[in-house]
C-alpha cells in the first residue's frame, strides 16, 4: 500500500516561481503521467517529490507520511534518470546492488533480488558488463532494475525514454506499463512526449506555466480538455481553434465569417456577444459540400499513407488542418464543421464551457 | 587521427615546423646526447682532458652517501608535498563543489597562488617562519618551541614542503573541482536516492571516479616537488642545514654550477631523466585506463 | 470516511536538518580557513612592506599595515634592497615583463606554426617531427639544466636575451594542445577555402587564427605565469645585474635570511615581484582556468 499526495506544492528559484500550488492524489498501485512542455515545472515537481529539491512551501506526503524535510533516502522511492545515471565504474550487478548494500541486505538477498529482476528485465547475461558496454536500451533496463530491486513505495521516471531512438521507445514504453502492471507499484512519470502520456497513464496531469492544467484520465483528456492549454497539446495535428460569439440564449455559436453552428449538446452560459473560441479535432472535420460548408483553399498535403493531413485556409484568412482517410488531390476542399464534435472554450479565460 | 582534406606541399610544411625543429634539436636533443655523452667521461683535476669511464660516473653516483640522501630527501620531502597539496586540495574542492552562498568567491580567492612563482613562495613563508622577525617562527619560539629552520635539519625540510605545498594546492584545487564538476550531478543524486549518505558517496562514487584526475595530478605534483621546486629551496634553506634539504635536483645544480664536476652531475641529469620517463610512462598507462570510464 | 492522522518523523525530521546544517557549517568554516591559510602569507607581505626596517628587525611586526609604504615602494622601485645588491625593481620588472611575454608569444608563435604543418600537410617526416616535438613533453628544463647550459656557453649566448628566452619556448604542451583544436576544424573549412582559391597561409591566417583567439588568449595567460616564474635557468644564465629578473632578484636579496636584511624593501619587492601574474589570472580568471585544464589534458 503506497500513496503518494502532494499538498499545496510551491516552489520558487529566486524571484521566479516555478510551481503555483499543486495538488495531487495518487492511488495505491495507480500511474500518474505528469505531461506539459518544456520549462512548465513537471521535472521540479517530480525532483520535490524524489526529495532532491526542497520546496519553498506545502508538503509531500507518501503513504500518508510527511516526507517533505527528508532526505531522498528516508523516503522509501527508486527512481529513473533521463541519462539513466548508472554508475560507470559499477558492473551491472554492483549498480543494481548498490542500494541494497547500502540498506544492510545479506548478501544472498541481494544477490536473489538482482537475479529475479535481471530475469523480468532479460537482462541476465549482463550482469557482469560496465555501463559503458552496453547499447541504450540495455542501460534503460539496467536503470529499470536498480529501481525494481529497491522494492520501494513509489516509483519515479523522469522522461527515461528520451534518450531512445523511435522504435525502442515504443517497445520500452509497452514494457513499462507491463511490468507497472505488474509489480503494482504506484508511480510518477514525468514526459513532454504526449504519446508516452497517453499510453502509459491511468491518469495525466497536464503541467501549463507551473500550474496543473488538468488532471484526468487520458481519454477524458482528449475528449474534454479543461481548456485550450490541454486541447491544443493533446492530439496530433492540433486542435483547430475558430473564434466566434455566443448568440442569444447560448444555444448556437456565430463565426467571425457569419456562419452559425447550433450547439449539439445544450445551450452554454453567459450573455449574448461573449467571445468564444471554438475547437474541432483536424480528426473531426468532415469533407463534403452542403449549404454551411467552409470552402477551403488548400496550402499542404502531408500523405500519411492510410490517411492525409491538409492544412488550409477558410475565407477570413483562419487556418484550418483536416485529418482525411485515404488520399487527397485538389486546390479546394469543402468541409463541415460538425456540431456534435465542437468543443467550446471561454476566450477570455481559455476555459471549457460546458452546458 | 589524421585530417581527411590537406594541402599540398612539402617545402612550405617543412618552413613552419622548422623553428620548433631547430629549437628543440638545439636545446633539447643536442643537450640530453651531451648529457648522456658527458656522463661516461671524467675530467682531471684541472678540467684539460677527460677520458672515456663507460658507466662509472653511474657507478659511483649511486654508491655515494650523499646522493642516496638526496635522494631521500626527495622521496620525503616529494611525498611530503603531494600529500598535503592534494590532500588539502581535494577537501576543499570537495567543500568549494557544494552549493553554497558565496561559492563562487571561495573558488576565485583559492585559485590565485597559482600565480606566485615557487621562489616568491619561499620568500613570504621565510616572513613568517624566520626565528627573529617572522611572526609564526617568534611565536613558536615564545611557546617554547626552539625553532630555527637555519640550525634544524628537521625544521627546515618542514618550512620548504609548507611553502612548496602552499603554492601547488590552487593548481590542485582548479583541478579537482573541474574533475568534481564533470562528474554528471544525476549519478550523484542517483546515489542520495539509493540511500548513500554524504560519506559513503564521496568514497563509493566521488573519489572512484575522480581517481583519473587524482592519478594525473599525482604524477604532475611529483614532477612539481621534483624539479620546480627548485626555487623555493635554492631562496630558503640552500639545501641545508648540512644538505637536510638538498633533492637530487638541487645537488645536480650544486656540482655541476659550484663543484664543477660536469661527470657525475650529467650522471645524475641522466638518472633524473630517465625517473620522468618512467613516470610519464606510468601517466600515459593511466590515461589509457581512463578510456574505459 | 475520516483521514488517518498525518505520520510526522520529528525525530528523522530534526536529524536531517542537523546534518544539512553541520555539512553547510564545516564547508564555511573549512572554506574559510583555506582562504586564511591561502591569504595569510600574502597579507603578511603586503603588512611588512609597509614598516619601517627597524620594526621588523625587531620581530615586531604588527598584524596591520604600516605608515612607511611609500618610502618602502620608492625605494624598492628606484634604488633596489638588501644587503649587497641594489637593482631596482622597476628594471627587474621590465626585465621580467620581457621574459615572460618573449616567452608567451615565442611559445604560441613556433607551436601554431609546428601544429599547423603537421596538421593540414602530408609530407616526408611528418611523424617523426611530430615524435620529436612530443617526446620534448617529457623532460622539463630543469632536468637538463646543466648541458643546455653548457650549449649556450658554447653558442655565446650567455648573458643575452636570446640565451635567456629561446631553449625555453620549445613547448610540447602548446604544440600538442593547437594540434587537437586543429583537428577539430571541420575539412568543410578547408574545402571551401581550397574552391575560393585561398592558398594555405592565406587559410591560416584567415581562418584558423581567428578561430583560435580564445585558445590563444587562455594559453598566453598559463604561459606568461610560466615565464614570469622561470627561477633556475635565468640564475645560470644572467650574472649581468641589468639584466636580473624580479623572482631570482629577489631571493638574492634575501641572502641566507638575516634578520638584520631591509626586510621592508624586500617586502615591497616581493609585492612588487607577484602582483603581475597574480592579477593576470585575477582579471583573466575564466581564461586561466580553462587553458590550465585544456592544456594539461
Amino acid at each position: 500500500m503506497a500513496t503518494l499526495s502532494l499538498r499545496d506544492v510551491r516552489k520558487s528559484f529566486n524571484a521566479t516561481q516555478v510551481l503555483h500550488g499543486i495538488e495531487l492524489e495518487v492511488a495505491d498501485g495507480e500511474l500518474v503521467v505528469i505531461v506539459g512542455a518544456s520549462g512548465c515545472g513537471k521535472s521540479t515537481l517530480l525532483r520535490i517529490v524524489a526529495g532532491l529539491e526542497t520546496p519553498t512551501s506545502g508538503q509531500v506526503v507518501i503513504s500518508n507520511r510527511d516526507v517533505t524535510g527528508l532526505e531522498p533516502a528516508d523516503r522509501d522511492i527508486a527512481m529513473v534518470f533521463q541519462n539513466y545515471a548508472l554508475y560507470p565504474h559499477m558492473s551491472v550487478f554492483g549498480n543494481m546492488a548498490y542500494g541494497l548494500k547500502i540498506r544492510g541486505l545479506p548478501r544472498a538477498e541481494i544477490e536473489k533480488r538482482v537475479q529475479a529482476a535481471a530475469e523480468i528485465l532479460g537482462i541476465g547475461a549482463l550482469l557482469e558488463r560496465k555501463p559503458k558496454q552496453l547499447s541504450g536500451g540495455q542501460r534503460q533496463r539496467v536503470a529499470m532494475g536498480r529501481a525494481i530491486v529497491r522494492e520501494p513505495a513509489l516509483f519515479l521516471f523522469d522522461e527515461p525514454l528520451s534518450n531512445l531512438d523511435a522504435k525502442l521507445r515504443v517497445q520500452m514504453r509497452a514494457e513499462i506499463r507491463r511490468l507497472q502492471r505488474r509489480l503494482g507499484v504506484t508511480s510518477l512519470f514525468v514526459t513532454h512526449d504526449q504519446v508516452e502520456a497517453m499510453t502509459l497513464g491511468d491518469r495525466l496531469v497536464v503541467m501549463n506555466a507551473g500550474r496543473p492544467a488538468q488532471v484526468a484520465p487520458p481519454m477524458e483528456i482528449f475528449s474534454r480538455p479543461a481548456d485550450t492549454y490541454v486541447a491544443g497539446f493533446i492530439g496530433s495535428p492540433s486542435m483547430n481553434f475558430i473564434p466566434a460569439t455566443l448568440e442569444e440564449g447560448g444555444r448556437a455559436a456565430r463565426l467571425a465569417e457569419g456562419s452559425a453552428i447550433q450547439f449539439a449538446d445544450g445551450p452554454r452560459p453567459g450573455p449574448a456577444g461573449m467571445p468564444l473560441i471554438l475547437g474541432l479535432r483536424p480528426e473531426h472535420i468532415e469533407p463534403g459540400d452542403g449549404p454551411d460548408s467552409l470552402p477551403l483553399a488548400v496550402e499542404l498535403i502531408e500523405p500519411l499513407g492510410s490517411e492525409t493531413v491538409v492544412h488550409g485556409r477558410a475565407p477570413g484568412g483562419l487556418a484550418v488542418t483536416a485529418r482525411l482517410p485515404g488520399a487527397f488531390s485538389g486546390a479546394v476542399l469543402p468541409v463541415q464543421l460538425p456540431a456534435g464534435h465542437l468543443h467550446v472554450f471561454d476566450a477570455g479565460s481559455g476555459r471549457r464551457l460546458d452546458p | 587521427m589524421q585530417k581527411k582534406v590537406i594541402f599540398r606541399g612539402t617545402l612550405l610544411p617543412i618552413a613552419l615546423l622548422a623553428p620548433q625543429l631547430v629549437v628543440t634539436v638545439v636545446f633539447f636533443f643536442w643537450p640530453a646526447g651531451q648529457a648522456v655523452y658527458q656522463s661516461m667521461l671524467r675530467e682531471d683535476a684541472f678540467g684539460l682532458s677527460s677520458e672515456f669511464v663507460g658507466l662509472e660516473n653511474f657507478r659511483e653516483v649511486l654508491a655515494d652517501p650523499s646522493w642516496v640522501h638526496a635522494a631521500l630527501n626527495t622521496l620525503v620531502f616529494s611525498g611530503c608535498v603531494a600529500g598535503l597539496a592534494l590532500g588539502l586540495a581535494l577537501f576543499l574542492a570537495v567543500q568549494a563543489d557544494k552549493s553554497l552562498r558565496g561559492a563562487t568567491v571561495y573558488r576565485s580567492l583559492l585559485i590565485w597562488p597559482y600565480a606566485v612563482a615557487p621562489a616568491v613562495a619561499a620568500v613570504l613563508w621565510l616572513f613568517l617562519f624566520q626565528p627573529q622577525i617572522g611572526l609564526i617562527g617568534r611565536g613558536l619560539n615564545a611557546i617554547g618551541i626552539p625553532w630555527d629552520y637555519r640550525l634544524n635539519g628537521t625544521h627546515a625540510m618542514i618550512l620548504v614542503i609548507v611553502a612548496a605545498a602552499w603554492k601547488q594546492l590552487a593548481y590542485n584545487f582548479i583541478f579537482f573541482l573541474a574533475g568534481l564538476q564533470s562528474i554528471p550531478a544525476s549519478v550523484l543524486e542517483a546515489a542520495a536516492i539509493d540511500g548513500a549518505r554524504p560519506a559513503r558517496r564521496f568514497w563509493t562514487i566521488i573519489f572512484p571516479l575522480l581517481s583519473p584526475t587524482t592519478f594525473f595530478l599525482l604524477v604532475v605534483n611529483l614532477t612539481y616537488a621534483f624539479f620546480e621546486t627548485f626555487g623555493v629551496i635554492h631562496a630558503l634553506t640552500g639545501g641545508g642545514p648540512a644538505k637536510a634539504t638538498e633533492t637530487l635536483i638541487y645537488k645536480v645544480y650544486i656540482d655541476g654550477v659550484e663543484n664543477l664536476n660536469l661527470g657525475s652531475s650529467s650522471a645524475q641529469s641522466v638518472i633524473l631523466m630517465v625517473l620522468v620517463v618512467l613516470l610519464t610512462a606510468f601517466q600515459f598507462r593511466a590515461v589509457e585506463k581512463k578510456v574505459h570510464y | 470516511m475520516e483521514a488517518p492522522p498525518l505520520i510526522r518523523d520529528d525525530a528523522l525530521l530534526r536529524a536531517t536538518r542537523r546534518r544539512r546544517l553541520v555539512s553547510r557549517v564545516v564547508a564555511h568554516a573549512a572554506l574559510i580557513l583555506g582562504v586564511l591559510i591561502v591569504a595569510f602569507p600574502i597579507w603578511m607581505t603586503l603588512v611588512g612592506s609597509t614598516h619601517d626596517s627597524g620594526t621588523i628587525g625587531r620581530g615586531e611586526v604588527p598584524l596591520l599595515p604600516g605608515t612607511h609604504a611609500v618610502e618602502n615602494y620608492a625605494t624598492a622601485w628606484g634604488k633596489g634592497g638588501g644587503v649587497m645588491r641594489t637593482t631596482p625593481a622597476s628594471l627587474m620588472l621590465w626585465n621580467s615583463l620581457l621574459m615572460a611575454v618573449l616567452i608567451a608569444v615565442g611559445k604560441i608563435a613556433i607551436s601554431i606554426l609546428s601544429a599547423y604543418a603537421v596538421v593540414f600537410f602530408r609530407f616526408p617526416g611528418r611523424m617523426a617531427a611530430f615524435w620529436a616535438i612530443f617526446i620534448t613533453l617529457m623532460l622539463p628544463v630543469e632536468v637538463r639544466i646543466i648541458p643546455t647550459f653548457q650549449v649556450i656557453v658554447d653558442l655565446n649566448l650567455g648573458n643575452t636575451w636570446a640565451g635567456l628566452v629561446i631553449p625555453l619556448i620549445a613547448s610540447a604542451t602548446a604544440t600538442l594542445l593547437f594540434r587537437q583544436f586543429f583537428l577539430t576544424i571541420p575539412d568543410e573549412f578547408v574545402e571551401a577555402a581550397k574552391i575560393d582559391g585561398a592558398g594555405p597561409l592565406r587559410f591560416l591566417k584567415d581562418v584558423v587564427l581567428p578561430l583560435s583567439l580564445t585558445n590563444i588568449a587562455a594559453l598566453f595567460v598559463i604561459l606568461f605565469i610560466y615565464g614570469w616564474n622561470q627561477y633556475l635557468w635565468p640564475l645560470l644564465i644572467i650574472n649581468d645585474r641589468s639584466m636580473e629578473t624580479i623572482v631570482v632578484g629577489l631571493s638574492k636579496m634575501i641572502g641566507r635570511g638575516d634578520s638584520q636584511n631591509d626586510w621592508n624593501t624586500i617586502m615591497a619587492t616581493a609585492v612588487l615581484a607577484l602582483l603581475p601574474p597574480v592579477l593576470v589570472v585575477a582579471l583573466m580568471q575564466r581564461w586561466f582556468v580553462r587553458g590550465l585544464t585544456e592544456t594539461e589534458k
